[in-house]
C-alpha cells in the first residue's frame, strides 16, 4: 500500500480508493445535496409566508409545479417537503456526515494506511453517487417526485391515484434508497472492520478518540437497521408493482375498489421506524463525536469523563433500537405497548444528560481558543440541550397526543437532530479542512458564517414550538383554511425571514470552502496543536497516510494542559515519561 | 419585489465582505502575518459575542413566551385533557428550568473561560463523584416524569367505555363523515365492498344495528357525557386530531381504531371565553394528499336538550337507504 504507484487523474480523483479522496467525494456530494435541500426549504417557506401567491423563487421549479396564477400547487408543496426531508436525513446527515468523517477520520485517527477494503469503500461511494443521480432525476418525471412525506407511509406512497408523486417519482425514490442502503452497508461494514482490526500498535480501544467510538457505534447501528429499511422498501415495491398486499387492505381510492386484503400499513410503520429511530442516532452520534473532539482540542483540556462518554454512546446506541414505537403512539397501538415505549424513550435522557454535563465540565476552567470549529461545536451542544429537552414532551405518550405531527415536532427534530448534526458537521469541516486540503479556511469568514447561521437557525426553529402548541399540524400547504390558526401568520413571516436569511448566508461558507481549497493560506502540519494521530501525517496527504512506519501510540488522545508536560498538548505518539500516569 | 431587492442587497453585502476578507488576507501576507491564527483578541471578541448573542437568544425565547402565549391552545375541554394539561405544565416547567440553567451556563462558560496565551487550562479528566451525581439526579427526576406520564397515559387510554355514546368517524381524501350509532348505541357492521354512491361509507344494511344509524356532516356531543369515537379510513392513513379535546388517533384503512373522552365545555361557553369565532374542529393530522391542509369537520358541544332536538332532525340510514328501494 505504501508504495507510490503512479496515479492517473481518474484513479486519483474519480475512481479513487484512497479513503481521504472518498471522504471528500462524500463531502462535496453531500454539500451539493444540502444546497438543493435548502433551496427546497426556502421555496416552501415562501409559500407558507405568502400562501397561494406567486414568487420569483418558483421559477426554479419545473413548470408544471406552478398553476396558471403562478402559485405553487398543493401536491408539489408536499413533494418539496418530502424531498427536503429525504435529502437532509439521508443524503446530507447520513452519507454527507458519516460518509465524510468515517472515511476521513477512521484510518487517520487509528493509524491505518487505509480502510480494510479500499475497493469496497470506493463502491460504497459509487452506489451512493448513483442513488443521488436517481433521486435528483425523480424531480423531473411526470407527476413529480415522491410526495408522501420522507416517511413514505403507504397506502399514500403505494397508490398513484392518491397523489401524483406516488407514480414514477415514488418508484425512483425506492430504487434510489435501495442503492443508498447498499452503499451505506458497504461503507458501514468497512468502518467496523477497519476500527476493530487495523488499529496501530498501542491504539487500544480505551485510547481511541471519541470520534472513532461514535463512528463505530454509528456504523453498527447502520448495519443492523438499514437492512430493515431495505426489506421494508422491497415489500412496498411488491405492493406497488406486483399486486401483493403486505401493507394494503380495504381500500377504495378515486372510486376504484382495490383487490388488496389483509395487509397492514402499521406493519410498514414498524419496519420503517425500526430503521427510522436508530437513524436519528446515526445522524447525531458522529456529530457528537466531532463536537467532543473539537471542544476538547480547543478547550485545551481533556474531554471530561471519557469513559462515561463512551458508555453513554453505547447506551444511546442500544436504547435507540427499543424506542421506535414512540413515532407510533397515535396508530392505535395497545396502550400498554405505548407505556413500554414511553419508558424506554425517556431513559435516553439519562445518557444524553451525562453527555451535556460532561461538555460543560470540559469547558469549565478551560483555556478556550475560538476557532470557527469551536464556535460551531459549542452551538451544537446548545442545540442538543434545547432540542433534547423538548424530546421529554414528545417521548411521553400522554403529552404526544396533542403535539404529535404538529410543528412542535418539526421544531424539536430540526433543533436536536438537524442543528446539532449540521453544527457538528460544519465544526468537522472547519476543523479538518487543513488536513483535507493542506490549506486553511478563512477564519474571519468562518466567524461571520457562524454568527449569522446561529442567529438565523434559532430564529427559524424556536418559534415552531409555539405553532405546534397552538395545534398547527405539519405538512399543511397553508394554515389559512382554519380560522383558529389566523393569528399564526405573524410567526410564519418571522420564520420565513430567518429561513431565507439563513440560506443566503451559507454562501459565505460555500465561498470560503471552495476559495480556500485553491487560495487558502498554507496549513502547517498540526495547526490546532492537537494530540490525535491524523496531525502526525505530512501536509501533502499521501496515499498510505504515513511515509515509512506507522506511528505507535502510547497514550490517549486527550492529554491537553497536562501538568508536567512542556507544551499544552502531548501527541499520542509521545511515550509516557517515567512515573507519568496514563489518564 | 421588495423581498428580492433585500435578498440582492444581502448578496451584495456578502460579496463585499468576501472581497474585504481577501484584501485582509493579502495585506497580512505582505506583513508576513498568519491571518488565520486565532489571537487573544479573537478569543476576547468571540467569547464576548457568545455572551451577548447567547443572552440575546434567551431574551428572544422569553419574548416569544410572552408575545405568543395568547396564541396557544386554550385549556383542555375534556376530562382527560385537563390531566394532560397538568402533566404538560409539570414537564414544561421542568424543561424550562433546566433550559434556563444550562443554556446561560454554556454561554457564560464560553465567555468566562475564553483563552489567552498566558493562561493554562485546568487538567481535570474525570471525577467519579461528579459523574455519579449527574447520572443519579437525572435518573431520579426522570423516574418521576415517567411515573407521572404513564399514570396520565393510563387514565387517558384505559377508560370505561361501557356508558359512552359511540360515534364513527370515517375519513377519505379529503373529507370526514360521521355516523351516529343511533338509539341502540350500536354501530351496524360495515365493509368497504358495500360502498356505493348512496351508501357512502359502506354500512351493512342487513345488520339490524345499522337501521337506526345516522350519517352526519358535523358531530354534536353532549357536555359531560362520555363518547367513544371509532375511526375508519377509505383510502390512505388520515389522523383525526381534535386539539381542543387533546384527542388524536390515526384512521387506518383495514383497521378500526378508537378514542374515548368526555367533553366538559360547550361550544357556547368557549365562544364566550375565546371569542365568537371559536369552533371545535376536527383536523387531519397525517399527510394524506394534496388537500390534506383543508380536511375539516366541526364538532359542537351542547346541552342534552339541544342535542336531542338536533339528532331528532336527522334521518336514519334505514329511512335514507331502504325506503328508496
Amino acid at each position: 500500500m505504501s508504495d507510490h504507484h503512479k496515479e492517473t487523474f481518474i484513479t486519483k480523483y474519480i475512481f479513487s480508493q484512497d479513503h481521504k479522496m472518498i471522504a471528500k467525494q462524500f463531502l462535496i456530494t453531500g454539500m451539493i445535496m444540502a444546497v438543493l435541500g435548502m433551496i427546497m426549504s426556502a421555496v416552501f417557506r415562501v409559500q407558507l409566508a405568502n400562501p397561494g401567491e406567486s414568487s420569483i423563487l418558483y421559477t426554479l421549479l419545473p413548470g408544471s409545479w406552478v398553476n396558471e396564477m403562478g402559485a405553487l400547487n398543493p401536491d408539489k408543496y408536499l413533494a418539496l417537503v418530502t424531498m427536503h426531508g429525504t435529502i437532509l436525513v439521508f443524503w446530507v446527515l447520513t452519507a454527507g456526515l458519516s460518509g465524510t468523517f468515517a472515511n476521513f477520520l477512521i484510518p487517520l485517527q487509528i493509524g491505518a494506511r487505509d480502510m480494510a477494503s479500499g475497493f469496497i469503500n470506493m463502491l460504497s461511494y459509487w452506489f451512493f453517487f448513483i442513488a443521488t443521480i436517481v433521486l435528483v432525476s425523480s424531480i423531473y418525471v411526470q407527476g413529480g417526485p415522491a410526495s408522501g412525506g420522507w416517511t413514505i407511509y403507504p397506502p399514500l406512497s403505494a397508490l398513484p391515484q392518491a397523489i401524483p408523486g406516488s407514480g414514477t417519482g415514488m418508484t425512483l425514490w425506492l430504487v434510489s434508497i435501495t442503492l443508498f442502503v447498499v452503499g451505506s452497508l458497504l461503507g458501514g461494514l468497512n468502518y467496523i472492520v477497519t476500527i476493530l482490526n487495523l488499529r496501530t500498535k498501542g491504539m487500544s480501544m480505551q485510547r481511541m478518540p471519541l470520534t472513532i467510538w461514535a463512528l463505530l457505534v454509528t456504523a453498527i447501528l447502520g448495519v443492523l437497521s438499514f437492512p430493515v429499511l431495505l426489506s421494508c422498501g422491497l415489500l412496498l415495491i411488491f405492493d406497488r408493482s406486483f399486486g401483493t398486499s403486505f401493507y394494503l387492505s380495504d381500500i377504495i381510492v378515486n372510486g376504484e375498489m382495490l383487490h388488496n386484503m389483509g395487509g397492514s400499513p402499521i406493519l410498514f410503520e414498524h419496519l420503517f421506524w425500526f430503521l427510522g429511530h436508530p437513524e436519528v442516532y446515526i445522524i447525531l452520534l458522529p456529530a457528537l463525536g466531532i463536537i467532543s473532539e473539537v471542544i476538547s482540542v480547543n478547550s485545551r483540556k481533556p474531554i471530561f469523563g471519557y469513559k462515561a462518554m463512551v458508555v453513554s454512546i453505547l447506551v444511546i446506541g442500544f436504547l435507540s433500537f427499543i424506542v421506535w414505537g414512540h413515532h407510533m403512539f397515535m396508530t392505535g397501538m395497545n396502550p400498554f405497548l405505548g407505556s413500554v415505549f414511553t419508558f424506554t424513550t425517556l431513559l435516553i435522557a439519562i445518557p444524553s444528560a451525562v453527555k451535556v454535563f460532561n461538555y460543560l465540565a470540559t469547558l469549565w476552567r478551560a483555556n478556550i481558543r475560538f476557532t470557527p470549529a469551536m464556535l460551531f461545536a459549542i452551538a451544537g451542544v446548545s442545540a442538543f440541550i434545547t432540542g433534547g429537552l423538548t424530546g421529554l414532551i414528545l417521548g411521553d405518550s400522554a403529552l404526544d397526543i396533542n403535539v404529535h405531527d404538529t410543528y412542535f415536532v418539526v421544531g424539536h427534530f430540526h433543533i436536536v437532530m438537524g442543528l446539532s448534526a449540521i453544527y457538528g458537521m460544519l465544526a468537522g469541516v472547519y476543523h479538518w479542512f487543513p488536513k483535507m486540503y493542506g490549506r486553511m479556511m478563512n477564519k474571519n469568514l468562518g466567524y461571520l458564517h457562524f454568527w449569522a447561521t446561529f442567529i438565523c437557525a434559532y430564529g427559524v426553529f424556536f418559534p415552531m414550538h409555539f405553532l405546534g402548541l397552538a395545534g398547527l399540524p405539519r405538512r399543511y400547504y397553508t394554515n389559512t383554511a382554519f380560522p383558529m390558526f389566523d393569528g399564526l401568520s405573524n410567526i410564519n413571516d418571522i420564520i420565513t425571514f430567518f429561513a431565507l436569511a439563513g440560506a443566503i448566508v451559507q454562501t459565505l461558507f460555500l465561498f470560503n470552502f471552495f476559495y480556500s481549497i485553491f487560495k487558502g493560506t498554507k496549513a502547517s502540519q498540526n495547526p490546532w496543536k492537537s494530540n490525535s494521530l491524523e496531525w502526525t501525517t505530512p501536509v501533502e496527504r499521501i496515499h498510505g497516510n504515513w511515509p515509512g512506519e506507522l506511528p505507535t501510540v502510547h497514550r490517549w488522545a486527550y492529554d491537553y494542559s497536562k501538568p508536567g508536560a512542556e507544551d499544552d498538548f502531548v501527541l499520542q505518539t509521545e511515550p509516557l515519561k517515567e512515573g507519568e500516569e496514563e489518564h | 419585489m421588495t423581498n428580492i431587492l433585500i435578498a440582492l442587497v444581502v448578496l451584495l453585502v456578502i460579496a463585499a465582505l468576501v472581497q474585504l476578507t481577501r484584501v485582509s488576507e493579502l495585506l497580512a501576507e505582505l506583513k508576513n502575518e498568519d491571518v488565520n491564527e486565532v489571537t487573544d483578541s479573537d478569543n476576547q471578541t468571540q467569547g464576548f459575542l457568545y455572551l451577548v448573542v447567547g443572552m440575546g437568544f434567551i431574551v428572544f425565547v422569553v419574548w416569544q413566551m410572552f408575545e405568543w402565549n395568547h396564541l396557544l391552545l386554550p385549556e383542555a375541554s375534556s376530562i382527560h385533557g385537563a390531566k394532560i394539561d397538568v402533566l404538560m405544565q409539570f414537564t414544561m416547567t421542568m424543561i424550562l428550568v433546566v433550559f434556563f440553567i444550562l443554556t446561560p451556563m454554556l454561554f457564560y462558560f464560553a465567555y468566562r473561560y475564553r483563552g489567552n496565551k498566558k493562561k493554562t487550562a485546568y487538567f481535570f479528566a474525570h471525577s467519579n463523584k461528579l459523574e455519579l451525581i449527574w447520572t443519579v439526579i437525572p435518573t431520579i427526576v426522570l423516574t418521576g416524569v415517567i411515573i407521572f406520564g404513564l399514570k396520565t397515559w393510563d387514565e387517558t387510554m384505559n377508560v370505561d367505555t361501557s356508558e359512552a355514546k359511540i360515534i364513527e368517524v370515517y375519513s377519505e381524501q379529503f373529507k370526514w363523515t360521521a355516523r351516529s350509532s343511533g338509539e341502540d348505541n350500536k354501530l351496524g357492521n360495515s365493509n368497504f365492498k358495500l360502498v356505493t354512491a348512496e351508501n357512502a361509507i359502506g354500512v351493512d344494511m342487513q345488520d339490524q344495528n345499522s337501521l337506526d344509524d345516522k350519517l352526519l356532516r358535523e358531530v354534536h356531543l353532549v357536555v359531560g357525557e362520555p363518547v367513544l369515537l371509532k375511526f375508519r379510513s377509505r383510502d390512505v392513513i388520515h389522523s383525526a386530531f381534535l386539539p381542543h379535546f387533546r384527542v388524536q388517533m390515526n384512521c387506518v384503512p383495514g383497521l378500526i381504531t378508537q378514542f374515548a373522552f368526555t367533553p366538559t365545555k360547550t361550544t357556547k361557553q368557549m365562544k364566550q371565553k375565546e371569542g365568537e369565532d371559536f369552533e371545535y374542529v376536527l383536523l387531519c393530522n397525517k399527510i394524506c394528499g394534496a388537500a390534506h391542509y383543508n380536511m375539516q369537520m366541526s364538532f359542537i358541544v351542547e346541552t342534552q336538550e339541544e342535542y336531542d332536538a338536533w339528532i331528532a332532525s336527522k334521518k336514519t340510514l334505514s329511512e335514507k337507504l331502504l325506503t328508496q328501494k
